[in-house]
């Protein structure tokens, strides 16, 4: 089991208020990321919700025990930290049975979770080296392997990838998904980088200054943002936002469209010079300018289609993929 | 970018700086060679000195007449007793301070460190009439309260500048494994923080070790440290140089080598990390 | 950066640290403090009541203050300037690249590590004796005449034996202030045509200010309170009294606690005054 609820959860450092009230539900078996830019309380909600910081009014709840005075020792909650912290002088082995040994089980059952443990995240020509001694990668795994071998409520993530390298990062991306597969454990995860949050999550909460801008899925925030927020911060590379002429003739303030989904070809209604353009092999971005819309609209094309800077080029939305805000920012229906 | 220096120029420096080295460790150079003569020797002119036959007598006369065993025990027990006691109560204030830091905790530490500036002169008196009612007067237990006392504000500083080098997430990560404050403490702090402590001691076993206001005022023969054994020399009787130099080399040898182990840590631990 | 289970298990563990400090920093000075009101003589009829700023009068009054007040500004400035000054120049020295500089280190810092009663009996006997003295047969084999230093220059001789006793120390400070200065620093000034000199000056003692006055501020708090060396050189004649050791005589040997006292309060102040400094330059390093 592992259902954690947060309860018009509250808190504030000092006269600083970092999270407003905030009602969270996170279900049994979800993998649920916390997504937003830093400073925006992410990871000071998850430290909310491992018990290392206090909440400052409201209720955690997990699986539908009042948690919010019980220790961090004894939520039953393991965590994986952004600087992996593992224990210097100890070595593999006595890093993952650690938190065993502080659960008090006998030495044949520590041996056996830990074995186990190192089988599954391929650490056991490992186990009697010094975290001193492996790569990001492996102290990464090492960090896992110890929060999985007490068998938790739920995980913990709080910026695990953010100290790797970005071919690591993919690859250890997908070996928490394959994690999460088997284990069917809850998750939370946190972190600035959307694309992490894409790929991995069951559901995603997009926070902006302590507030929650949108839970959802990361379809759902894909093709239904709530608000202008969640509409750039969602997608790579983010959405062109237009205002002006073209916004007000759909009854708009601010228009949004993807990269996407603008197309290329003659006779369609923008134009603009191509300042930049990113060949990326699969596809190219140009970034055009002096199109009257804004600075800068971005397009993708496909990569075989041939444009260097100074060419002119027109296009134009997939109007069934346009994206409408009213003046406060927030999604027309 | 280290560049590649002229030989010449690197020669010329060995040479300044060791004559300058040589000259300065002199004094202590010559109380050990002075220690290996016989009294008769040891006053003559340097030349003679050199040349004269070594002995180790004067050792044994100084253990004898001034029984430098006693002493240097009781110097053992008062600077590592007030070390490993100043220790037991340093180590949880110093992770207070470190890892829960409040807006108090600069004020406590300043605080800390100017009780280290009371002139001990200044409050002579007081100590001595307390030390008479306690029945304090000439025993190690006093000294080993009153030097751990002085000494406490640099051993909560020297552990509160290593503890804070400890990254905070690891201990996070302790007691989300499970450990409570006492495991914690005990299996994660204490183990990393290893380097930090054992410095730490070393530099305050050396300044317990070479006190000499609080030792000399407070003891007399029972209790008496190896600054009181040697003080004893003094007021000389006779021929003494060899006696003499006997009596410091034991003094100083053996803080002299753990100094020199201790030196990187000297300067942070004196400077309360100002200068690191 | 923590829960309310912490705060509070931090303050009690803080506690014991606390208390201890407080104590021995509050019962010894209100005794003082109490006193330095009172016509107190142990030995000629004990505490004779109270005498409102009477010791404190008669502590300047007496003849030996303003002398034991110059002794003690002679021996700390002295000291100060002699180790800082040779301090640099020693720490510049050790800072180029040579052949054995562990061992040379360790040579330099050896007197900081002799317990003061000693240093200052081996250079008052061994070095400074004018018949059996080192410098006293060195003199005679120069064919001059040997000096009885401790008593014909006990200043200059005392300042000497405690200079050797910190000279190790600011050497070692200025030496890692050195150690820590960027040499991109010193090239890129190199680059922009400064000679030597011109870096010394213009790079390396600024780098050096913040090392120096901890030295000055450190030195100052420990040479206020030096004892051992004039008790057991010269115990306070040939104008080596310092206010320190006249304290010292006031309440130990003329068993004068009243006066003594007085005598400690004016000492206790002028310490807080370096110690204001000295906390200052603590407290920056602490926010940075």
């Amino acid at each position: 089991m592992g259902r954690i609820v947060l309860d018009k959860v509250t808190k504030t450092f000092g006269n600083v208020e970092v999270i407003p009230p905030l009602d969270l539900t996170i279900e049994d078996g979800e993998f649920c990321v916390f997504v937003g830019p830093s400073g925006c309380g992410k990871s000071t909600l998850l430290r909310l919700i491992a018990g290392l910081e206090d909440v400052t009014s409201g209720r955690v709840l997990i699986d539908d025990t009042d948690a919010t005075e019980i220790p961090p020792a004894k939520r039953g909650l393991a965590m994986v930290f952004q600087s992996y912290a593992l224990y210097p002088h100890m070595t593999v082995r006595k890093n993952i049975a650690f938190p065993l040994r502080m659960a008090g089980l006998d030495q044949a059952e520590i041996d056996r979770r830990v074995e186990e443990a190192a089988k599954v995240l391929n650490l056991t020509d490992y186990l009697d080296r010094r975290p001193g001694q492996l790569s990001g990668g492996q102290r990464q795994r090492v960090a896992i392997g110890r929060a999985i071998v007490r068998e938790p409520k739920a995980f913990l993530f709080d910026e695990p990838l953010s100290n790797l390298d970005a071919a690591l990062r993919v690859g250890m991306r997908l070996e928490i998904s394959e994690l999460h597969n088997r284990l069917g454990t809850t998750m939370i995860y946190v972190t600035h980088d959307q694309v992490e949050a894409m790929t991995m999550a069951d559901k995603i909460v997009v926070l902006r200054a302590g507030n929650i801008e949108q839970v959802g899925s990361p379809l759902e925030l894909y093709e239904r943002p709530r608000n202008l927020f969640v509409a750039g911060f969602i997608g790579s590379p983010t959405m062109n936002f237009i205002t002006g002429p073209e916004a007000e003739k759909r009854g708009a303030a601010t228009l949004g469209i993807r990269p996407e989904h603008i197309r290329v070809g003659e006779g369609l209604p923008w134009s603009g010079i191509v300042g930049v353009a990113e060949h990326l092999g699969s596809d190219t971005f140009l970034h055009v300018h002096d199109t009257g819309l804004a600075e800068t609209i971005t397009v993708r094309v496909p990569g075989d289609v041939e444009f260097k800077h100074g060419d002119r080029v027109v296009f134009g939305p997939d109007e069934a993929k346009i994206h409408l805000f009213d003046a406060n920012g927030l999604r027309k229906p | 970018m280290a560049r590649a220096v002229k030989t010449r120029r690197k020669a010329l420096n060995t040479a300044l700086a060791w004559a300058v080295g040589v000259l300065i460790f002199f004094p202590i150079l010559w109380v050990v060679v002075l220690s290996f003569k016989t009294e008769g020797d040891a006053i003559k002119t340097p030349l003679e000195v050199l040349t004269a036959p070594w002995t180790v007598e004067s050792y044994g006369v100084v253990q004898e007449r001034s029984d430098y065993v006693k002493h240097f025990f009781n110097s053992v027990v008062i600077s590592v007793g007030s070390t490993l006691l100043g220790l037991l109560v340093a180590v949880p204030a110093a992770w207070s301070m470190a890892f829960v830091p409040s807006k108090r905790t600069k004020d406590i530490l300043m605080w800390m460190l100017s009780t280290k500036m009371l002139p001990a002169v200044g409050v002579l008196y007081p100590i001595y009439l307390l030390f008479i009612q306690l029945g304090l007067l000439d025993t190690r237990l006093g000294l080993v309260v009153v030097l751990m006392l002085i000494n406490l504000p640099i051993i909560v500083w020297m552990l509160y500048t290593y503890f804070r080098e400890i990254p905070g997430e690891i201990l996070e990560a302790a007691r989300m494994d499970g450990a409570g404050l006492r495991e914690e403490i005990l299996y994660v702090l204490t183990p990393m923080a290893v380097p930090g402590m054992a410095s730490t001691v070393l530099l305050n076993v050396i300044l317990a070790w070479n006190e000499a206001f609080w030792t000399l005022n407070l003891t007399a023969a029972k209790a008496g440290p190896l600054t009181a054994f040697i003080a004893s020399y003094s007021s000389p009787e006779g021929l003494f140089y060899a006696k003499l130099s006997a009596a410091s080399t034991m003094a100083i040898a053996p803080i002299l080598i753990l100094g020199w182990f201790s030196q990187k840590q000297l300067v942070r631990g004196l400077t309360f990390g100002a200068v690191k | 950066m923590a829960t309310r289970h912490s705060r509070s298990a931090a303050r009690l563990m803080m506690a014991p640290a606390v208390i201890l400090l407080l104590g021995w920093m509050l019962v010894p000075l209100t005794m003082t403090l109490w006193f330095s009101f009172r016509k107190y003589l142990p030995l000629r009829g004990g505490d004779l009541g109270w005498v409102g700023f009477e010791n404190y009068v008669r502590f300047v009054k007496s003849a030996s203050f303003w002398p034991s007040v110059q002794a003690t500004m002679t021996l700390v400035v002295g000291v100060l300037v002699i180790t800082v000054v040779v301090g640099i120049l020693l720490a510049l020295l050790l800072d180029q690249p040579m052949w054995g500089q562990g061992v040379v280190r360790i040579l330099v810092i050896a007197p900081f590590f002799v317990m003061p009663t000693v240093s200052a009996l081996v250079w008052k006997n061994l070095m400074l004796d004018p018949i059996n003295g080192f410098f006293g047969h060195l003199a005679r084999s120069l064919g001059l005449q040997p000096v009885d230093w401790l008593s014909q220059a006990s200043m200059p001789s005392i300042i000497m034996i405690v200079s050797w006793e910190w000279l190790p120390f600011a050497t070692l400070i200025l030496l890692t202030a050195f150690q820590s200065l960027d040499s991109e620093q010193l090239e890129a000034a190199e680059m922009d045509g400064a000679g030597p000199v011109a870096r010394f000056f213009y790079i390396m003692v600024p780098h050096l200010a913040r090392a120096i006055t901890v030295v000055i501020l450190i030195q100052t708090i420990f040479l206020l309170s030096i004892f051992a060396e004039i008790f057991v050189t010269t115990g306070g004649a040939f104008g080596t009294k310092t206010l320190t050791y006249l304290i010292y005589q006031r309440v130990l040997e003329s068993q004068n606690v009243g006066l003594g006292s007085a005598g400690g309060v004016y000492a206790i102040i002028l310490a807080n005054i370096v110690a204001i400094f000295l906390m200052r330059i603590v407290g920056k390093n602490l926010d940075a």
